[in-house]
């Protein structure tokens, strides 16, 4: 594997009594996908968002490059995700009250691109998605599978090193879950992103490069033989 | 798989020489095992015995090569009666994984993995398809996914013993 882009080492994190993680970390390389998969409660989620910068780890640390997330402060940190990272969530991402191209280029109007600009790019990205058709369309429009496209040209409109995608096919039937897989893992592998994928699903995971297993808060390390 | 039956099928769609049936059953079924000419000549001299096929315009010559063949009325009923008939769903006894994990808590190894060992195997075999069902045509992608789904299952097993391996743990201690 090469040198790790991103990389988490024993992380903990704790709501009330319960620890999420106890000790977890894995890392991901530039232009590499990895699954996280695990049973429900695991600990999966938590271990995104500790990757992601979104929820602290009570211990441990998160370095992308050569930058410590976890000595960062909030804003520095938010500042990183929105430049540097993208995410697909199993669902509800879209704003209901923009089209489908205003949500695509939403992020790099929060990024001071001038709307032209940014709508040029958005329809680029609808178009790699294979939806370009919706762009003038509402959310509440479109089915699940197309809803899901769309949210993955978002997360990767502003063309990030990292994406993070929890379950992005948990809402989908098998063909749409598939064909948003296809797009997403071969779009980031053309962009050369690193992609930490959660799942708890087989079929999804055999579009990463490897996987990572989380149980009860820890990753457990591959056997060797 | 009943060659004999799926050499049938294909002559429904109109006469054939033996090497043509060969050449488009490679190409539709064969997938990992093309056949053998041997086979293909066999099977229809014996299609033709049974009467489910027939020769039909011999050119010249001589040799198994110059002969075409044609379905008749009875195999067409042959091929009829097969397509409807049930396969005999498959059903998997995983006893060598079961008797591993059984054996590895007896002696106090850790059986999480024997089951994280075979996850990966299960997983990287699952990965080969993948990329084989992303480069191929639709026919590769519907034998992919029925390999895929069929892993998928294995791999939900494992899962499920996973969580109950504290529970087998205390039966099978001596
Ligand atoms: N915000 C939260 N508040 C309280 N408990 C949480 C929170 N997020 C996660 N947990 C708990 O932490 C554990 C791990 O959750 P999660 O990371 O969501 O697992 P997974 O994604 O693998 O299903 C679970 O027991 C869950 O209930
Ligand atoms: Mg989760």
């Amino acid at each position: 594997m090469n040198e790790p882009l991103l990389r988490g080492v024993d992380l903990r994190k704790s709501f009330g009594q319960t620890p999420a993680l106890d000790g977890a970390g894995m890392g991901v390389a530039a232009g590499e996908v990895v699954a996280v998969m695990g049973p429900s409660g695991s600990g999966k989620s938590t271990l995104l968002h500790c990757l992601a910068g979104i929820v602290p780890p009570d211990g441990g640390t998160v370095s992308y490059g050569d930058r410590d997330l976890t000595a960062m402060s909030d804003k520095e940190r938010s500042a990183l995700r929105r430049s540097e990272f993208g995410f697909v969530f199993q669902f509800g991402q879209l704003v209901p009250e923009l089209s489908c191209i205003e949500n695509v280029a939403l992020p790099l109007r929060l990024g001071g691109a001038k709307r032209k600009a940014a709508e040029q790019a958005a329809r680029e990205w609808l178009a790699r998605l294979e939806v370009d058709q919706l762009a003038d369309k509402r959310p509440g429009e479109v089915s699940g599978g197309q809803g899901q496209r769309v949210a993955v040209a978002r997360a990767l409109v502003t063309r990030p090193r990292v994406v993070f995608a929890d379950e992005p096919t948990g809402a989908l039937d098998s063909l749409n879950g598939e064909q948003v897989m296809r797009l997403l893992t071969a779009t980031a592998r053309e962009t050369g992103a690193a992609v930490v994928l959660v799942t708890h699903e087989a079929r999804v995971a055999a579009y990463s490069d490897r996987e990572v297993i989380v149980r009860d808060g820890r990753t457990r390390e591959p056997v060797v033989i | 798989m009943s060659i004999g039956h799926a050499l049938l099928g294909l002559l429904e769609t109109g006469p054939r020489h033996g090497y043509d049936l060969k050449r488009v059953y490679d190409e539709r079924f064969g997938q990992d095992r093309p056949l053998a000419y041997g086979q293909v000549y066999s099977t229809l001299s014996r299609l033709l015995r049974n009467g489910l096929v027939e020769e039909r315009g011999v050119e010249a010559g001589g040799g198994p090569d110059r002969k075409r063949y044609a379905i008749t009325d009875a195999g067409v009923t042959d091929v009829s009666s097969w397509l409807v008939t049930p396969e005999k769903p498959e059903i998997y006894l995983q006893s060598a994984l079961y008797t591993k994990v059984v054996l590895a808590l007896m002696s106090g190894r850790d059986a999480e993995d024997v089951l994280d060992a075979q996850r990966r195997a299960h997983l990287g075999a699952m990965r080969e398809l993948t990329q084989r069902k992303q480069r191929g045509d639709l026919a590769d992608q519907l034998i992919c996914d029925h390999a895929l789904f069929h892993l998928e299952a294995d791999l939900r097993w494992l899962e499920l013993t996973t969580a109950r391996l504290a529970d087998l743990g205390k039966e099978v201690m001596p």
